[in-house]
């Protein structure tokens, strides 16, 4: 209905019809995320750790129905002579053993599988929720407000993570699953509040957000709109390889016995805790668990390296 | 009354403990409604300071503004930030000179053009969707409903580019700084946003104020050219007298260090011996002396003043004179 009078429309109507047939298969309106998963799914070492994760994930879901025995039933109590420190041995119908107290070792580690990964997700999202809260506020606000906020993270990343949750755990009169989960979680809150800052500080400097202020935005919109989300992909990155670190500081936690008291619910960590006593006569006891935490750690950071892959910009195509 | 007076605008950057470099330093210049006004000079001299000043974008922190912008008779410099903000993309848009990095690289196109509706002219997201159909198609880009949907990456450089072109037009502003928009583009696009530019500016009877480096993109677009140096105005005047008859040695040097087609076969080109660093304080003298063909004793010891020559505005003790052969036919 337009005729092309002008020449610049006549040129780019020429070139639309030529584009128009190369141009059907080409992906409209792929978001950064669409095209990160495109490279991801074909990134052998994405699908490596993302398949540990689903063994793990799913091993713990369906844990109740997958574990041979009752993990807390001492059924091979009669095996166990404590005091010539014998340990129930691997025999037919349990493939690992028994524990120091005569329970299921298999059935120990896959329910065990439950509450580690538990920890491992909570406090990494606790972790990330507060670090998202500290990072925006002081990346945002610049000034006394972010000078307030970072060196109170510093002051708390000059602390040794570890040392830091334990002492945190020791706050809590009475040691539990939330403790851990806290702890831990409090330990990763100025990593990601440090990590989100840098990058925040490092958007408001770009272009597009100097573009954005030349139009008049108002500082809601370009803080959330055009700061965070471009923010966001070391802040994602961070939150894989920080729940490995999670499982792992957990599992610490419960070995220096400040987790779960409950001996009856199984946790790696835990029955790593146990395993040291009698580690010189049953290293298998330590191996099994030690080993579940190495991978399930592996998983994640397999996930979080090609994850940092995927979203960097300069992989953009 | 000029839409926009510039008034002796000068911008100061200082750290603590060290030095204050004057970047901009007292360049005033007006632009009438829907004329365009070149600034230009070399990397260095002050022409996007001057831009970000005017559009109230500098840090607060370590820059010293005076002067007087005057926008409509109110003084801009004198306005409190949110005033400002309203202000910025209604009144005053700008374009900036990387199309790829001025976008933001997670938010799809259309949402970015119905930002600036939504905020300056309270339309709904369903009506600023359409005018924002509009404006993509009004600034040539083909197929304009498919491209709100997609993300700046997948789009061509000079698409980003019109695209960009389209927001800061969006709420019809009566000025717009364009700081360099075509040098991150190749020549071919470069001709075509120029094209554009020039077209719209004439549609909307927009001022235009064109900052860039290469005076061939000045020669075909501006009414009225500034050249900097140093963060001072050396020579203005209409454009065609200027190319004509360039007066300043440095507007010289830039006119003849850019190849001719009608230059003879073999003549090599003059360039500006030296680099803008090469230069002394405006105070003790003329801060071009160290790299002009033409010094005199008195540029290092005067310090030269913004005077009328026949015409044209001059910053310059030993102008070059008017009958030497034009350096670049008008």
């Amino acid at each position: 209905m337009v005729t092309p009078t002008r020449k610049k429309e006549r040129i780019d109507q020429l070139a639309r019809s030529a584009a128009e047939p190369a141009d059907k298969g080409a992906d409209t309106g792929v978001s950064l995320a669409a095209s990160a998963w495109r490279r991801l799914r074909r990134n052998p070492v994405f699908l490596f750790g993302a398949g540990i994760i689903l063994v793990f994930v799913l091993g713990a879901i369906l844990s109740p129905w997958l574990a041979p025995y009752d993990p807390a039933e001492r059924m091979l109590a009669d095996q166990v002579v404590k005091a010539r420190n014998v340990i129930p041995p691997a025999q037919p119908g349990h493939p690992l053993g028994g524990d120091d107290q005569g329970r299921d070792f298999l059935s120990r580690l896959i329910v065990g599988s439950q509450q580690t990964l538990l920890v491992g997700v909570c406090a990494t999202l606790i972790g990330l929720a507060g670090g998202m809260v500290l990072g925006t506020l002081a990346g945002a606000t610049a000034g006394w407000v972010d000078s307030a906020v970072m060196r109170t993270v510093d002051v708390m990343l000059s602390i040794p993570g570890i040392l830091l949750a334990v002492s945190i755990a020791a706050l809590f009169p009475k040691p539990g699953l939330y403790t851990v989960i806290i702890a831990v979680s409090m330990v990763q809150v100025p990593v990601f509040a440090r990590l989100l800052r840098g990058s925040m500080l490092a958007q408001r400097a770009s272009d597009h957000v100097l573009a954005a202020r030349a139009l008049g935005v108002k500082r809601k919109s370009i803080v959330f709109r055009h700061m965070l989300p471009n923010s966001l992909g070391p802040v994602i990155v961070q939150s894989t390889l920080v729940l490995a670190l999670a499982i792992i500081d957990a599992a610490a936690l419960s070995f220096l016995g400040l987790g779960n008291p409950d001996d009856n619910t199984p946790e790696w960590g835990q029955m790593l805790g146990n395993a040291q006593g009698v580690i010189d006569s049953h290293p298998n006891l330590a191996f099994w668990p030690a080993g579940c935490i190495i991978v399930v750690a592996l998983g994640f950071t397999l996930v979080g390296e090609s994850l940092r892959d995927a979203l960097d910009p300069k992989n953009r195509r | 009354m000029p839409l926009l007076a510039v008034q002796d605008l000068t911008v100061v950057f200082q750290r603590k403990g060290e030095e204050a470099f004057t970047a901009v330093d007292e360049v005033s210049f007006d632009v009438e409604p829907g004329q365009t006004v070149g600034l230009v000079g070399e990397s260095g001299c002050g022409k996007s300071v001057t831009s970000l000043a005017i559009m109230g974008l500098l840090p607060s922190r370590g820059a010293r503004v005076s002067g007087s912008v005057r926008f409509e008779g109110t003084e801009l410099l004198e306005l409190s930030d949110r005033q400002m903000r309203d202000r910025r993309g209604r009144d005053l848009g700008m374009v900036f000179q990387d199309p790829l990095s001025s976008l933001n690289p997670v938010v799809p196109i259309g949402i970015q053009v119905t930002e600036v509706l939504e905020r300056h002219r309270g339309m709904p997201r369903k009506r600023a969707m359409r005018e924002a159909e509009d404006l993509l198609r009004r600034v040539g880009i083909p197929d304009p409903r498919r491209r709100l949907t997609e993300y700046p990456h997948q789009l061509s450089g000079g698409m980003r580019q019109r695209a960009l072109i389209a927001i800061a037009l969006a709420c019809r502003p009566r000025l717009l700084i364009a700081d360099e928009p075509t040098t991150a583009l190749d020549v071919t696009i470069q001709a075509q946003i120029l094209a554009l530019l020039a077209e719209l500016v004439a549609d909307t009877g927009t001022a235009l104020i064109m900052i860039t480096h290469d005076l061939g993109v000045i020669a075909g677009l501006c009414d009225e050219v500034n050249v900097l140096y140093a963060g001072r105005v050396v020579e203005r005047g209409p454009r065609h007298q200027l190319f004509a008859a360039p007066r300043h040695p440095y507007t010289y040097g830039l006119l003849s260090s850019i190849p001719r087609l009608d230059a003879p076969r073999g003549q090599r080109l003059v360039p500006i011996r030296g680099s803008i660093t090469d230069n002394i304080p405006w105070s003790t003298g003329c801060a071009f002396a160290p790299r002009c063909p033409r010094r005199v004793d008195a540029c290092v010891e005067v310090t030269p003043v913004l005077d009328d020559h026949e015409g044209r505005l001059l910053r310059c003790h030993n102008p070059v004179p008017v009958t030497e052969e034009a350096a670049v036919p008008s």
